[in-house]
């Protein structure tokens, strides 16, 4: 079957003038979630290669954007319910859950997550919510890391991050060695791989706005990790989605919450300051 | 997601009699369709929630019968013309015989 | 840095192979002709009528997977001016049933949304039956992409 399909789209790019097609602009249109407005375009800051960052969100086509908008109709809302319910559960040799010590996540995580990766004194290297969460179940709660990408994980992920739903995306690159971590990632986000030599830059700087087949090219923006993907029914960590975009360019994947991994995040999240957090987004 | 079915639903808390409102429900399952197949190359069994159903008043209102096109965490919006305060009844039917349900009340003025 | 010609091809290819999403496609023939049958059962063995009925479906969906439909029929929801359910099929899938939404009077208006899986291009039938036996169809082509690749 594959093989098949394989074939068929082989000719059939053949018989299609253009893969990569014109350049279209992102959406004029704005995303307002509760009552509550996005920012989905934000003045870049200093030093970045474009004017404006842009949300995925204006890149989508109206149904898809229509998901997102309405916090009723977007399936990744359940994973914040599930969230919800995993944060007031006990777990571990200590007999907490997260909220013996954090109470009611709406005060304690409100924004936080705006700010992550942020640098951990502890591990000397940046942290992210998910490894932010790790060290709470095992140093205050003895309660075992998650697995990568368990349900739970991500329900988790999504809960706290949902807190910050509007803050506007600013890293603190003066904390610890950020700014190393910064360089790396940049030098990362540059840097062709795989058998098809390809860069993140190649695809989400050169060619945003134009479409890769059906694929209407982005940014490339974190700020809506965890995002509820249509093709998966679910939900899509960043450094899954990071291994995703890696793996297309026929690279080796780097593991989660590896060194590599979390300089790219480092990077590409600066790379999005002053867009708002939008989890749970909503992306084809 | 591994836990339970979850619903979660949208009525509004009060109308005028007589008036049309939205309803909007959604639930948390996998719908998995029959057709996909597993690592080994086994095809993954049909589990779907087959049928979608509002009460209101023990009146029926609305109802669908799923096939596996339904997308995974299946969604309604549908309509109600509600005469009287009451009670909304939503119940999801699974292919393995259990029904997830979720009620909401409304004040008709 | 822009992407080439090559590189573009190469990676499209990929991704159809990626795509897959285990809800394949039946050769074209037998599910339009299977989906004919089921209209015409539905409708009791006659050809539904057009107007009334209308369906609302993305001209192109970004996702085979999560495709929004919605369905209205003009109807006064009461007496015999009143739509009892409305069949929804899709010619290309495995297939070809997707619902049957079934309406009231408490329904107040005959209206209704969903999501849909669509395995490919293909075009999507709605078709209501009236209290009074008749039937009216509608129907909408989608257009499913293949996404160009981003995991
Ligand atoms: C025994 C108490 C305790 C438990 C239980 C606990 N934490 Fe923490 N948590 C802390 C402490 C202490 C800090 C560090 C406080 C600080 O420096 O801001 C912290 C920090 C955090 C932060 C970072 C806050 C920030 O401002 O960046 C997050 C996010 C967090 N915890 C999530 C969780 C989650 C999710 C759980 C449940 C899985 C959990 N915690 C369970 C004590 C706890
Ligand atoms: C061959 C082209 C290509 C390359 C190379 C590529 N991506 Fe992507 N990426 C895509 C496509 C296509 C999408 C989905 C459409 C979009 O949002 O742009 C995507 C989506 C993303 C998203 C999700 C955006 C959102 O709004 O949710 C992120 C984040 C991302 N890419 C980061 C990266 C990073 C980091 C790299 C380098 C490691 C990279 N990509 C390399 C094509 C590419």
């Amino acid at each position: 079957m594959k093989k098949i399909s394989l074939a068929v789209a082989a000719v059939a790019t053949m018989v299609s003038s253009s893969v990569v097609s014109a350049y279209a602009d992102p959406v004029d249109d704005k995303l307002v979630i509760d009552g509550q407005e996005m920012i989905t375009r934000a003045p870049a800051p200093e030093g970045h290669p474009f004017k404006e960052v842009l949300s995925g969100w204006l890149f989508r086509e109206p149904e898809t954007r229509e998901l997102e908008a309405d916090s009723f109709q977007n399936s990744g809302m359940l994973y914040v319910e599930r969230g919800q319910e995993i944060w007031n559960t006990v777990e571990g040799s200590k007999g907490k859950s997260c909220a013996s010590c954090h109470n009611d996540a709406a005060e304690s995580m409100k924004g936080i997550s705006a700010h992550y990766p942020k640098w951990d004194a502890d591990a000397k290297r940046p942290i992210n919510i998910e490894l932010q969460i790790d060290k709470c179940r095992t140093q205050n709660m003895g309660a075992e890391a998650y697995k990568f990408d368990a349900p739970e994980q991500k329900a988790l992920t999504t809960f706290i991050k949902y807190q910050s739903l509007g803050a506007p995306v600013k890293l603190d690159l003066k904390q610890g060695e950020m700014q190393s971590w910064w360089d790396r990632g940049k030098k990362e986000y540059y840097t062709r791989t795989g058998q098809l030599n390809l860069a993140c830059a190649s695809c989400h700087e050169a060619s945003m706005g134009k479409h890769i087949r059906a694929d209407h090219l982005s940014q490339g923006q974190a700020n809506g990790f965890p995002t509820y993907r249509l093709k998966q029914a679910d939900m899509v960590s960043l450094h899954n989605r990071l291994r995703g975009c890696i793996r297309d360019t026929r690279a080796e994947m780097p593991k989660p919450f590896s060194d590599e991994l979390m300089a790219l995040e480092v990077y590409v999240t600066w790379r999005g300051t002053g867009l708002s957090v939008e989890t749970p987004a909503v992306r084809q | 997601m591994a836990a339970k079915p979850k619903p979660r639903v949208k009525v509004p808390k009060t109308a005028k009699a007589g008036e049309t409102i939205v309803i909007k429900t959604l639930i948390s399952h996998k719908m998995e369709s029959g057709q996909r197949k597993d690592k080994e190359g086994k095809i993954i069994p049909r589990k779907i929630i087959n049928k979608f159903t509002c009460e209101f008043n023990g009146e029926p209102v609305f109802s669908c019968d799923m096939d596996p096109a339904i997308s995974a965490n299946p969604y309604f919006e549908f309509r109600a013309k509600v005469p009287e305060s009451g009670m909304f009844k939503f119940s999801w039917v699974d292919d393995d015989g259990s029904v997830y349900t979720d009620e909401q009340k409304i004040e008709v003025s | 840095m822009n992407l080439n010609r090559r590189q573009a091809l190469a990676l499209s290819a990929g991704a159809v192979a990626f795509a897959t999403t285990g809800f394949t496609a039946l050769p074209a023939n037998a599910a339009a002709e299977e989906t004919a049958k089921r209209i015409t059962e539905f409708a009791g063995g006659k050809e539904p009528g057009t107007g009334k009925i209308t369906l609302t479906a993305p001209e192109i969906a970004e996702n085979g997977n999560t495709v929004p439909i919605s369905v209205k029929v003009e109807s006064a929801m009461s007496g015999d001016d009143m739509v009892e359910s409305v069949l929804i099929l899709a010619d290309g899938n495995p297939n070809p049933d997707v619902a049957t939404f079934n309406f009231t009077a408490m329904s107040g208006v005959a209206e209704a949304t969903t999501r849909m899986r669509l395995a490919k291009t293909q075009t999507v039938y709605a078709v209501a039956k009236m209290a009074d036996g008749s039937t009216f169809v509608d129907k909408k082509e989608v257009k499913v992409t293949i996404g160009g690749c981003g995991g």
